[in-house]
């Protein structure tokens, strides 16, 4: 293949290596829903809204010993970066939901809602990558503000290797770069460093990876601070009584 | 052994995840856990340590039914034993006839007759079960159906502000109103009076909720009513008025 004679050695947004994108973080920003919240990183925005624990039906998907979390992961049809995105659900879309329910299982606890169900509702209204991580991160913020028991709050960010360069949090012209790219989302729980979501586009060697990973888990620590800070924001002003 | 460690002070907010305390003397009590030698949060809410036990007081997460709570109930479903009713929680109540009243009911009568789908009604919880099936009944000083008015909702966790210390502050709404009002522990709210003074005894509560965790918040309720009602509030201590006014013994925690 033909490779352009100039690799990729610095950031075409000019961030370091390990350098994440600007990061926004607010709760309780749908007033209808039980909980929520939305997650900015760059120009990729997540909102996500939870709902319950509610009444599952149909009747069968009720599980008796605990509640069931289900997730919905939606892009807009505005969103992407070329062409429209069709609503409703897609393989991707439906994958993506699959692999966010997965992030968040491990944390939460719904032993004491027997047969019921939360709802998490992500929307993405712009994206430009790494949007699942987003979404995850979004999520578990609007499950704390929900006030639904976990043991600690997820965080995900997407590490790669955009030819020869080793980066945190790829944007889309990252991503698309010609030669050789991989693409590695990862959400992990920070007071554990336990990993609950790891995939991959693209090539990698092994001691590569476990590089990224550890780097990975060390930005998902200042993704954790942001995410408490939105949280502890909501209820601020005066707790003095 | 090594010296406990509070990581957190008394009615500081805290996140899942963070870390209260560290050592085996404390003792982790609702919405926390123990992992290693730490207590760790496992909700959004304030911490409240008392002595030895850590808990969290949550400020979010849907009302889940407790027996002995008065809450307020909306007719759902009518099945042959009784009443299905919505009570603002994951898992809705059963009402069955012979909790409802003390009437005798022949056998296929239309239900109706006492009850009807959409009414609100006032009950305790008798029961709950380990799957959280709900038992109401109807038998209790004040407990009855709710006729006019209208019912707000509000977030459960907020109930006990709303109430007020030995029922206070939904008091002082009551007197600037002219209005009646019960207070579910649900988060059903029932107000009844002028359809003005309704619509201010409903902004003054939107007002308690949004505030709840904010301090001096009585002052400005009280400053609230004069202005909307143009009356004078004169603070009194609060004693018991009837009993279904305002269940005071259910409030607390907060304070």
């Amino acid at each position: 293949m033909q490779v352009n004679q100039m690799s990729y050695t610095k950031r075409n947004d000019g961030r370091k290596p390990d350098d994440l994108r600007p990061i926004e973080a607010k709760a309780g920003v749908i007033k209808r829903a039980d909980g929520s919240a939305y997650f900015r990183i760059g120009n990729t925005w997540a909102y996500a809204a939870v709902y319950g624990p509610r009444d599952l039906h149909p009747r069968f998907l009720q599980n008796p010993k605990t509640g069931v979390l289900r997730c919905e992961y939606s892009m807009m049809p505005f969103s992407g970066m070329g062409e429209r995105v069709r609503p409703g659900p897609s393989r991707r879309s439906k994958e993506i939901s699959m692999v966010t329910e997965k992030a968040l299982t491990p944390v939460i606890n719904l032993d004491e809602f027997p047969n019921t169900v939360v709802d998490v509702f992500i929307e993405l209204p712009q994206t430009d990558a790494g949007s699942r991580c987003a979404g995850i991160c979004a999520a578990s913020i609007a499950l704390a503000d929900a006030g639904i028991p976990m043991k600690d709050l997820v965080t995900a960010v997407a590490v790669g290797k955009v030819n020869e360069m080793k980066v945190v949090d790829l944007n889309y012209d990252e991503e698309a770069q010609e030669g050789e790219v991989a693409d590695i989302p990862m959400a992990v729980i920070p007071s554990t460093g336990m990993i609950t979501l790891l995939q991959m586009d693209g090539i990698i060697s092994k001691d590569d990876l476990i590089e990224l990973l550890k780097r990975g888990t060390e930005a998902c620590q200042k993704i954790y601070q942001i995410q408490k800070a939105a949280l502890k924001d909501r209820y601020k002003g005066g707790n003095n009584e | 052994m090594k010296v406990s460690e509070l990581k957190v002070q008394d009615k500081e907010i805290v996140v899942p995840g963070d870390v209260l305390a560290d050592g085996m003397e404390y003792l982790p009590a609702s919405g926390t856990y123990r992992e290693d030698n730490r207590i760790i949060s496992a909700r959004l809410g304030l911490v409240h340590v008392d002595r030895r036990l850590i808990k969290i007081i949550p400020l979010s997460g849907r009302y889940m039914p407790k027996r002995d709570d008065i809450i307020i109930g909306k007719v759902i479903d009518i099945t042959i034993g009784g009443w299905r009713l919505d009570i603002n929680s994951a898992y809705s109540a059963m009402l069955s006839m012979k909790d409802a009243t003390s009437d005798f009911i022949r056998k296929g009568d239309d239900l109706t007759k006492w009850f009807g789908i959409g009414d609100y009604m006032v009950s305790k919880i008798v029961n709950v079960t380990s799957q959280n099936l709900v038992d109401l009944s109807m038998r209790g000083a004040g407990l009855r159906k709710v006729k006019g008015g209208r019912i707000i909702t509000v977030n459960c966790n907020k109930v006990p502000r709303i109430i007020g210390k030995g029922g206070s502050m939904v008091s002082m709404v009551k007197m600037a109103t002219d209005c009646n009002i019960i207070v579910g522990q649900n988060g059903f709210v029932w107000i009844l009076g002028t359809p003005e003074n309704e619509a201010i005894a409903s902004e003054a509560i939107a007002m308690i909720e949004e505030n709840s965790h904010v301090s001096g918040l009585t002052d400005s309720v009280k400053e609230f009513l004069e202005k909307k009602t143009g009356r004078t509030i004169t603070l009194s201590i609060p004693t018991n008025e009837e009993a279904a006014g305002e269940f005071a013994g259910e409030s607390n925690e907060l304070h």
